[in-house]
Order: C-alpha cells, then sequence, then structure tokens
C-alpha cells in the first residue's frame, strides 16, 4: 500500500519552489489582496462570537474523542449508513478509492460525472484516474472550474484559484467557454460560469463529493458550500458517490451545532455559509436513488499512529491557517508542492505519505505559532511541526557537514575560554566578508545561512571584554 | 484485487486498533466532553425576530411581515414586487397561502427542466436561527423536496415566528428528530467570493430569497 498526496511525492522541495514563486509579482499580488479580506472578515466574524473559545475547546475535544475511538464510530457509521440505503466501501489508499469509484461509475454506463469540490480527491488523484477510465469529470465550484479549465493546480483549501486574478479568468472563460462577448466584472464571470454549469447539472446522472462532516450515530453526511453547486450534485444525479476521509466522523447529529458555527467563520468570514446539506442514504422520491460512501484512509492511520502529530487529523480544512501564514502570504499555495498548502498543508503531506515525500515542508514556516492562534479546533501545528522535523533528521540524519559544525559549535558554547577563542579566530576569518556590520554572503558551505539574510558579523568586542573592562575601570 | 489479500475494511479496522490501543468507556468520555458554548439565547421574543430580519436584510432577501391571515396577501405582495408569476408550490404548503391572480404549479415530481423553467418556488421551513440569518428546510415525505428548493431561480419562504431560535444549537435540537430525510440549511442566497474575494450573490442556486415572516 502506498498513500499518495496528488503529485506531491515528485514535488520539488519548498525552498526550490518558492524561488520561482517569490518573483512572481501578480501571484504575490494577487494572494496577498485575497489574505488579506479573507483575514479582515474572519477576525470581524470571530470577535462578534463572544463563546468563540468554549466553541474551539469543544470541537478538539470532540475531535480526540473521535480520534480514541474511531474504529466504533467508523463501524456505527457503516451500519447507520447501510440501513438507510447507502453502500459503503473502503479504500486502504488513493489507487483503490478511484477504483471502486471507476467501477461504479463504470457499473452504470456513464461517461460523465459532475462534481462538488473535494480536496480528498484531489488528494486521490481522481480526475487523472477517471479521465484514463474514459469519465469525464466536471468541477462544478466556481473555483474549481477555473483550475480545471485552466489545467492548473488549485493552492488553497477553500479558495483553490486565489491565486488568479479577474483579467485572467475572462480571458480563460472566454477561450474555454467559447464566447464572443463576456463583461469584466465578478458578477460577468460568475453567470458565465452559471450557464455553462446549468445544463451539465440537469443533465449528468452520477453525482460525486467529498463531506465535511460523516455523522456515526445516524449515518448521515454534511456538505458546507456556498455556490448551490454542491446541493445541485448530492440531490440532481440518480447516483451519488461520497469520497470522504476516516477522520471526518463526529459522533451525533448535535455534534456539528459546534463545528457548523466555526467552519464558515473560519473560512470565509461568514457568520453562516448560504448552504449546508445533511442527507441520510437514499430517501424515495427525493434526491438519489443510489449513494455510496468510499471511506479512505490513504495514510491516515500513519498519522493516527503517532500520538505527537495525531491531532493533525483533527482539521476541518477551513484554510485559516493559509490566509495568516506569513509565509503562504509570500509564496501562495503551489510551492508547497501539495493539494494541502500553507501550516496545514506543511504537517499534513509529509504525515500522509508516512515521511517518505515533501520531507522539506516541516521547514517551510517560522513558527512564529498565528496558525495555532486561528485554528477553530487549536490544533498547535508548531509543536507538530518541531516533531516531523525532528523525524526528518533522524530519519536521514543530518548533512555530514552540519552534524561537524553543530559538533564544533557544542564544543565552543561549552566554556567561555573556548567561546572567547573560538570569536578570536571569527573576527580574523570575517573580514573579507564584513560591510556595514553585518555579513552579506558567505563562500561555499556556508552559503545557505546568508542566501536569504545577513548574518550580523562579530562585534570588535563581546559582552565578556566589555564587562571585564567596566569591572576593571570601577575598581581603579 | 487477489482473493488472498486481506479485505480493505478489516485492515483500516486493524491498523487503527493498533494505533489507538484500548480505549475506555466511549460513552462515558463523550458525555465528559466540555460544552461551555451558549446553548441557549437570551433575546426577547421581539428582538429575536429584528435580528433574523436584519440579517436576512444583509443577504439581500426581503422580509414581508404579516399576521397569520395575512400570508397571501404577504405572498402577493412578494410575487408582485419581484414580478414572478407562475410560481411551483412545494408539498407541505397549505391553499390558504396562495393569493388569487397568480399561477401556482403543484409539485407532483415536476421534472428538472420544468423546474427549471418556472419562474420560483414557494415554500414553508422547518426552524431558522435570528444570530446567522439561517433557514431550515425539512426534506422527504410531505414536505418539500430538495430539487424543487434548489433548481427555481427564485424562492419565496413563509417562516413562523415560533419557528425562529436564537442560536444555532436550539435549532439543531429543534430538527434533530428528522435526521433521517435530508435537510437543507440556507444562508441567504447563494454566493461566492471565489474571483478576488469579491462576494457575488446568486450562483447555482436560487439568486432571489425572498421571506413572509409570519407573527
Amino acid at each position: 500500500m502506498s498513500a499518495k498526496v496528488g503529485q506531491a511525492a515528485g514535488a520539488p522541495s519548498f525552498a526550490d519552489a518558492a524561488r520561482g514563486m517569490l518573483g512572481n509579482t501578480q501571484l504575490r499580488h494577487n494572494v496577498r489582496n485575497a489574505t488579506d479580506v479573507i483575514r479582515a472578515r474572519r477576525a470581524h466574524a470571530v470577535a462578534e462570537t463572544l463563546d468563540w473559545e468554549q466553541l474551539r475547546d469543544s470541537a478538539r475535544a470532540v475531535k480526540d474523542h473521535v480520534l480514541r475511538h474511531l474504529q466504533a464510530y467508523l463501524e456505527q457509521f457503516e451500519t447507520a449508513c447501510t440501513a438507510a440505503g447507502g453502500k459503503v466501501h473502503w479504500a486502504r489508499d488513493a489507487d483503490e478509492a478511484n477504483g471502486k469509484i471507476v467501477d461504479i461509475i463504470r457499473s452504470h454506463g456513464a461517461t460523465e460525472v459532475i462534481k462538488v469540490k473535494t480536496m480528498t480527491s484531489d488528494e486521490t488523484a481522481l480526475n487523472p484516474a477517471l479521465e484514463a477510465a474514459g469519465i469525464t469529470p466536471i468541477e462544478t465550484d466556481l473555483a474549481d472550474l477555473i483550475i480545471q479549465l485552466g489545467a492548473d493546480k488549485p493552492s488553497h483549501i477553500v479558495v483553490p484559484a486565489l491565486h488568479r486574478n479577474r483579467a485572467e479568468i475572462r480571458r480563460l472563460f472566454m477561450e474555454k467557454m467559447q464566447l464572443k462577448e463576456l463583461g469584466e466584472r465578478a458578477e460577468d464571470l460568475t453567470a458565465a460560469a452559471r450557464r455553462y454549469l446549468r445544463e451539465r447539472f440537469l443533465r449528468v446522472r452520477v453525482g460525486l463529493s467529498g463531506a465535511n462532516f460523516a455523522v456515526a450515530e445516524s449515518g448521515s453526511l454534511c456538505v458546507v458550500e456556498s455556490e448551490g453547486n454542491g446541493r445541485m450534485c448530492v440531490t440532481l444525479p440518480k447516483v451519488l458517490i461520497s469520497l470522504v476521509g476516516i477522520e471526518k466522523i463526529v459522533p451525533t447529529f448535535g455534534d456539528l451545532e459546534v463545528f457548523l458555527q466555526l467552519l464558515a467563520r473560519s473560512a470565509t468570514g461568514e457568520r453562516m455559509n448560504p448552504y449546508n446539506s445533511i442527507w441520510t442514504g437514499v430517501t424515495p422520491g427525493d434526491g438519489p436513488e443510489e449513494f455510496h460512501v468510499v471511506l479512505l484512509d490513504n495514510g491516515r492511520t500513519g498519522v493516527l499512529d503517532d500520538p505527537a502529530s495525531r491531532a493533525t487529523l483533527a482539521c476541518i480544512r477551513c484554510g485559516a491557517c493559509l490566509n495568516i501564514c506569513p509565509v503562504y502570504r509570500q509564496t501562495g499555495g503551489h510551492a508547497y508542492g501539495s493539494i494541502y498548502a500553507g501550516p496545514i498543508g506543511a504537517i499534513l503531506t509529509p504525515q500522509l505519505q508516512a515521511m517518505r515525500h515533501s520531507q522539506s515542508l516541516p521547514y517551510a514556516s517560522t513558527l512564529c505559532g498565528a496558525c495555532y492562534d486561528v485554528c477553530p479546533v487549536k490544533i498547535d501545528i508548531p509543536e507538530i511541526l518541531l516533531h516531523l522535523r525532528n523525524k526528518v533528521v533522524k530519519g536521514h540524519g543530518a548533512p555530514f557537514a552540519e552534524w561537524m559544525a553543530m559538533k564544533v559549535a557544542a564544543r565552543a558554547f561549552s566554556k567561555g575560554g573556548r567561546l572567547e577563542s573560538a570569536q578570536k579566530l571569527v573576527r580574523i576569518a570575517q573580514k573579507p566578508f564584513v560591510e556595514d556590520g553585518v555579513i552579506g554572503r558567505l563562500p561555499g558551505m556556508m552559503a545557505n545561512w546568508t542566501r536569504f539574510r545577513d548574518l550580523p558579523a562579530v562585534p570588535a568586542e563581546s559582552f565578556r571584554q566589555w564587562w571585564a573592562k567596566r569591572q576593571r575601570k570601577e575598581i581603579s | 484485487m487477489s482473493a488472498a489479500m486481506p479485505d480493505a475494511k478489516q485492515e483500516i479496522l486493524e491498523r487503527i486498533r493498533k494505533a489507538t490501543g484500548g480505549a475506555g468507556d466511549r460513552a462515558a468520555e463523550y458525555a465528559a466532553i466540555p460544552r461551555e458554548y451558549r446553548r441557549e439565547g437570551g433575546m426577547a421574543p421581539e428582538a429575536r425576530l429584528e435580528l433574523f430580519a436584519a440579517r436576512l436584510y444583509d443577504y439581500g432577501a426581503s422580509v414581508y411581515r404579516c399576521t397569520a391571515a395575512q400570508i397571501a396577501d404577504a405572498v402577493a405582495q412578494a410575487l408582485t414586487q419581484r414580478r414572478r408569476t407562475a410560481i411551483v408550490v412545494s408539498q407541505g404548503v397549505p391553499a390558504s397561502w396562495l393569493p388569487e391572480g397568480f399561477e401556482f404549479v403543484e409539485d407532483n415530481a415536476l421534472s428538472y427542466a420544468a423546474l427549471d423553467q418556472s419562474n420560483g418556488v414557494l415554500t414553508g421551513c422547518e426552524a431558522a436561527v435570528a444570530f446567522t440569518g439561517t433557514i431550515i428546510l425539512r426534506h422527504g415525505p410531505g414536505q418539500p423536496r430538495r430539487a424543487v428548493t434548489l433548481v427555481p431561480d427564485y424562492h419565496l419562504c413563509v417562516v413562523r415566528a415560533e419557528q425562529v431560535v436564537e442560536t444555532l444549537p436550539e435549532a439543531i435540537r429543534r430538527v434533530e428528530e428528522f435526521r433521517a430525510v435530508p435537510l437543507t440549511t440556507i444562508s441567504g442566497p447563494s454566493a461566492t467570493s471565489d474571483i478576488e474575494m469579491t462576494r457575488v450573490k446568486g450562483v447555482h442556486g436560487p439568486r432571489t430569497l425572498d421571506v413572509v415572516l409570519v407573527l
């Protein structure tokens, strides 16, 4: 079995990818604008919710509880969903999930499927698998449609096309929808997407969704959305397939009262998102006649196995940590090489892949802690980042030169006299590189220290020397 | 998949067992989860309805207040204002809500095409939340089908004052017993902010939502 996260296994390191993004001023401008807007809205929506901290505490307690009892809750979900007329499938990894979904669609002789935004299907790279099987996936979320038509990649969990501006989207729509005329306001572009998709909503017989929450006691699923494309996809087709990560379970229907209050405010800064669809199995005379749930592991049980980072699975995919992150804000999502970007992506992506790929991601952070502050389920992302860095280093060991340097440094720092001798040496060695009291560029293996920032030079006099002189003066 | 391969379900559950070990008393642990957040509102009924209406205005919805005897008049007023003439009537809507002078089509499993061509839909609801301006629809037998509340471009919803609670937890408790049938929560008309974070009202769901609030 091998868990995969989109194309993350083959992605370049974060530092390499980020360098390219930093040169793209248009992208940085788009990302900065969008994250500024969402952050302001979120801050407002959170400030007026006086029981915000209490909601966070409950949400986290519910998630921790579910993870501890995941086996029992998954079995309870399966029993309830089956009793309500749904069919539950289990998939160990992405390929197994994709295979099952292809089989279901083929059994109906369908060649098209309408999809409501599901990050989980990006994780399993479902669309390429469908296309390889001769099935056309139609993305219906506006941002996902922009990504699909542009053969682009999502750069944000909630607003996947946040790196695209209006002019770019207009050009794309005119070309791909074969429109001779199209206005340039967001309203015009949205109306074009409505016209383009409406006929497809009413015609296509198979729908595909993810789920934000799966209720164990009732076997219900809940899809949270804004545009109505989610309602279309889970309501109008004859056959509905929902791909759900095993960590999406909540114990009871009542628990939705906690998460629905947190998710919209954290994700888009709305008091409540326009639409939530909650359904249980099959309802005669209303909606799909056939309903499948594919429960996906794809590395999640591996994350569960490490108590120090298990909380990663509490994530409700709101994207607040992306919007607040000073690193994400500069690089945008693509630099992470994963469909899960930003702080949560930096901890989730490598763990899902059993720490075999994406090992540069735990370093894609300044550890400032802003992500922890905004997280609606209180995931201590900085702690987990450090834990994963530790794992990366333990896995391969540090490079030899760094290891040697650290050994030498440890020795030098362990005694005052040694440190002074070392400082004397450095004062001489640094001379050719110092300008205005800083070292702008170091040669050879040390170049990494100064690649993105200046290094303060060792001053002519150390604190110890100054202190000793001062004392001598006082005595005399 | 070969027959020798262990069942996916068994394998996943085995991995979970290995990771979580012997878990304690699930029910007791669940009952002990802290719930210090607001589960009851404290507003007077008048203020609650005021807040609900204000939230709906924020979403761009019009609110028509009336008494139980005036529902048909309020419906007529809303439809006239929006220039809608051919309206689908969902299951569960009493005849007394329907004014004279409009073409009402009862939903007897109407086709999607028919719904798409209609001028709008008239429904009731199950509950509403003042703080978020949310309306909760219950579907299933004798209730509006999901498609009926979704495909038409205009949704006129009748909400009775006693259905409006202040907080989401109160509303969840009211609809909990119906969790076996589909439920939809609606907070304003469909919307998107996917293009440059500019909020655009009206995407795929009804682009216009109005509410008749029965006092």
